[in-house]
C-alpha cells in the first residue's frame, strides 16, 4: 500500500513539473516581448532582456508602433475583411452544403469530389497563377478582390455544414414545403437558424485563419498606406526598423490583443469548434 | 409557352415546385462554383501550362517543353530544399508525442487544468508573422534564449548563433512551429480522449489500473486512428512548409524550404515557368502522400460500411485456424 502511494506521488510530481515546464515554454517568448515593450530606449540598450522595466506605465513604444505601422488603418481594414469574409463564406458554404446534402441530381458527387480535390492543391503554390488572374481582373490593390479571394474554396467549412445538414431530419424540409414554403424559404427560415452551432464552428476556424492571413494580403494589397491589415502591418518592422525590438515587441503585443481577448471570452467554443472541424474534415 | 395559355403570373410560376427547385439550385451553387473555378481550377490549368514555358508575368513567353522540370531536379536550391522536409517531419512527430503526453494528463482532473490548457494552446492564435518576430528576438545573440541558457550555466562563447549556424538553424526554426502547433494537436487529442466512454475509466479505476495501464489499454487503442492520420497528414504538411523560414530568416543561411525558394523564383526573379513546374512537382508528391493516407485509412478504419481490411484479415485467419483445429 505504501509503495503504491509513493509511485502515485512521483507520478503527480512528474505530471505537474511537465505541465509547468510546458506552460513556461509556451508563455516565456511572449512574456519577454511584453517586458521589452515597456522599456524606454535607454533601458532597452543598457539592461538585459530579462530584467523588468522600471515602469509598467511607459506606453511610448505602443504609441510609436501604432503610428509607424499604421495600425489604426490596419485594424479598420482587418475588421472589414473579417466581417465580410465570415459572412460571405458562411453564406456560400452553407448554401452549397444545403444543395449538396438535400438535392439529388446528377453531378452531386462530382461537385463534392471537385471540392475535395481542390483541398489537395497547396494554396501558396497556386498563388503563382492566381496572381495573374487577379492582375487581369484588376483586383491587385483592391480590398474587394482580396475579400472575394478569401471567401473562395474552403472545403472544411463545406464539410462541417454538410455534416450538420445530415443530422437535421429531411421531414422538416418536407413539411415546410407542404405548408407552401419555397426551397429558398426552407433554407432561410427553417434550416439556417438550426445551423447555429456549425456556423459558430466555421466562424472560429475561418476567423482565426483570416485574421492571421498575411501571404495573400501582402501579395495583393500592395498599397501599404491604405490597404494594410493587422497581419501585414508588422512587415513595416522588417526593413530599417529591424533591430528596434522595443517597438517591434509593442507592435506584436498590439496584434495579439484581439485574438487573446476572443480566446479568453470563448475558450470553450474555440476548443469544441477546433475538435469538430478536425474530426469532420 | 405558359404565357399563351393563361395570364402569366410570374410569381406563381417561380414558386411552383420544379422551377423553384432548379432556381434554388442554380442560385445557391453559382457563387461557390464560380469561386472554385476562378481561384482554383483555372489557376491550376494555367499553372500546368506555364510550367512548359520560359516566361515572366508580363511579356513574351517561349515554349521550352520539359526543360523547367529537368531544372527543378537538377538545380541545387530546388530539390535540396525538399530534404529540409525531413526536419519538419521529425519535428511534427515530436510535436504529436508532446501533444499526446499533455492531452492524456489534461483529459483527467488536474489542479488548474484549464489554465495549463490555455497556456499551451494560445500560441496557436498568434499570427505567423508575429511568431516570426517573437522568435527572431528570442534567438538573437545575447537575448532571451542565450540569457536563459547562461542562467543554467552555459558559457555565451560556447553557444551557437541559433539562426545563422547551418548546423542548428533549421532545428531552431522547426522548434517555432512545434511551439505554435503543439497546443492545437493537444486540443484535438483531448477531444478524442473525451469521446471515449467514461465508464471504461471507472471500471479500470475499480480494477486498480495505474495511469500507464489506462493510457496503454484504454486511451491509446481508442485514439490510435486519429494519431495515425495526423502522422500521415504531417508528412503532407512538412512538404509544404512556408511560414516559419519565410518570416524568420527569409530563407537565408540554408533554411529555405521548397516553398520559400518557389516564392522567391516566382515573385522576385519572375521565373514563373520554373516556379510553376516546382508547384506541379510538389503537387504530385502531395497526391502520392494523400493516396498513402487513404490507403492507411482504408486499412485501419474501413470505408463507409466496409470493415477495415485489417479486421477482415484477422477474421479470416481466425476462421482458418478454427477450421484447421476442427480437422
Amino acid at each position: 500500500m505504501r509503495k503504491f502511494n509513493l509511485k502515485k506521488i512521483i507520478w503527480t510530481i512528474v505530471k505537474y513539473i511537465s505541465l509547468i515546464l510546458g506552460s513556461v515554454i509556451s508563455v516565456l517568448p511572449v512574456i519577454v516581448c511584453v517586458i521589452t515593450a515597456f522599456k524606454t530606449p535607454e533601458e532597452y540598450a543598457t539592461t538585459s532582456v530579462m530584467t523588468l522595466p522600471d515602469s509598467w506605465l511607459y506606453l511610448n513604444n505602443f504609441i510609436e508602433a501604432w503610428q509607424k505601422a499604421n495600425m489604426g488603418v490596419a485594424f479598420r481594414n482587418s475588421l472589414i475583411i473579417l466581417v465580410c469574409v465570415l459572412a460571405g463564406s458562411v453564406l456560400t458554404g452553407s448554401m452549397l452544403a444545403y444543395i449538396l446534402s438535400r438535392f439529388k441530381f446528377p453531378g452531386n458527387g462530382l461537385i463534392r469530389s471537385l471540392f475535395l480535390f481542390a483541398s489537395l492543391l497547396p494554396g501558396i503554390a497556386m498563388q503563382v497563377s492566381v496572381y495573374q488572374i487577379m492582375y487581369s481582373l484588376g483586383w491587385i490593390n483592391s480590398l474587394m478582390g482580396y475579400m472575394i479571394l478569401m471567401c473562395g474554396t474552403d472545403v472544411m467549412s463545406i464539410y462541417i455544414f454538410i455534416q450538420y445538414f445530415e443530422n437535421i431530419p429531411v421531414s422538416l424540409d418536407e413539411s415546410a414545403i407542404m405548408d407552401g414554403c419555397t426551397y429558398f424559404g426552407v433554407y432561410f427560415r427553417v434550416l439556417l437558424p438550426l445551423l447555429k452551432p456549425a456556423i459558430i464552428t466555421v466562424m472560429i476556424l475561418k476567423g482565426v485563419g483570416t485574421y492571421n492571413e498575411y501571404y495573400a494580403a501582402n501579395l495583393y494589397l500592395q498599397d501599404k498606406n491604405r490597404l494594410v491589415t493587422v497581419a501585414t502591418s508588422l512587415f513595416k518592422f522588417t526593413g530599417p526598423l529591424g533591430n528596434q525590438y522595443n517597438y517591434i515587441c509593442a507592435g506584436v503585443i498590439i496584434t495579439m490583443i484581439p485574438a487573446l481577448t476572443v480566446f479568453i471570452l470563448c475558450q470553450k467554443q474555440i476548443y469544441s469548434g477546433l475538435t469538430q472541424g478536425a474530426v469532420k474534415a | 409557352m405558359n404565357t399563351k395559355r393563361a395570364p402569366f403570373n410570374f410569381f406563381k410560376w417561380i414558386q411552383s415546385g420544379k422551377v423553384n427547385r432548379r432556381l434554388c439550385m442554380v442560385t445557391f451553387m453559382l457563387t461557390p462554383l464560380l469561386l472554385l473555378l476562378v481561384f482554383t481550377y483555372i489557376p491550376f490549368v494555367k499553372m500546368f501550362q506555364f510550367s512548359f514555358y520560359d516566361m515572366k508575368y508580363i511579356g513574351e513567353r517561349k515554349f521550352v517543353g520539359l526543360k523547367n522540370y529537368s531544372e527543378v531536379f537538377s538545380r541545387k536550391d530546388c530539390f535540396q530544399a525538399l530534404k529540409l522536409s525531413g526536419y519538419y517531419i521529425a519535428a511534427s512527430f515530436l510535436q504529436l508525442g508532446i501533444a499526446l503526453w499533455f492531452a492524456s494528463i489534461l483529459s483527467f482532473r488536474v489542479k488548474g487544468g484549464s489554465l495549463y490548457k490555455g497556456f499551451l494552446f494560445f500560441p496557436y492564435l498568434v499570427c505567423g508573422i508575429a511568431v516570426g518576430f517573437i522568435f527572431k528576438f528570442f534567438y538573437t545573440r545575447g537575448f532571451v534564449l542565450d540569457t536563459v541558457l547562461q542562467w543554467i550555466g552555459f558559457d555565451l562563447q560556447s553557444l551557437p548563433y541559433w539562426l545563422k549556424d547551418k548546423k542548428i538553424n533549421n532545428i531552431s526554426i522547426t522548434a517555432t512551429s512545434v511551439w505554435r502547433y503543439t497546443g492545437q494537436n493537444m486540443v484535438l487529442f483531448i477531444g478524442a480522449i473525451m469521446s471515449v466512454d467514461s465508464t471504461l475509466y471507472e471500471a479500470a479505476a475499480i480494477d486498480g489500473a495505474t495511469g500507464w495501464n489506462k493510457f496503454r489499454y484504454i486511451i491509446l487503442p481508442s485514439i490510435k486512428t486519429i494519431i495515425v492520420l495526423n502522422m500521415i497528414l504531417s508528412i503532407t504538411g512538412s512538404l509544404s512548409v512556408f511560414e516559419p523560414p519565410y518570416v524568420i530568416t527569409g530563407g537565408e543561411f540554408g533554411t529555405g524550404t521548397y516553398f520559400v525558394i518557389m516564392n522567391k523564383l516566382a515573385h522576385e526573379s519572375q521565373k514563373v515557368g520554373l516556379a510553376s513546374a516546382m508547384a506541379i512537382v510538389l503537387f504530385v508528391l502531395i497526391l502520392v502522400a494523400t493516396l498513402l493516407q487513404k490507403a492507411g485509412e482504408w486499412y485501419f478504419l474501413g470505408v463507409g460500411d466496409r470493415e477495415p481490411i485489417r479486421t477482415i484479415r484477422r477474421q479470416k485467419r481466425i476462421v482458418k485456424q478454427t477450421e484447421e483445429g476442427g480437422r
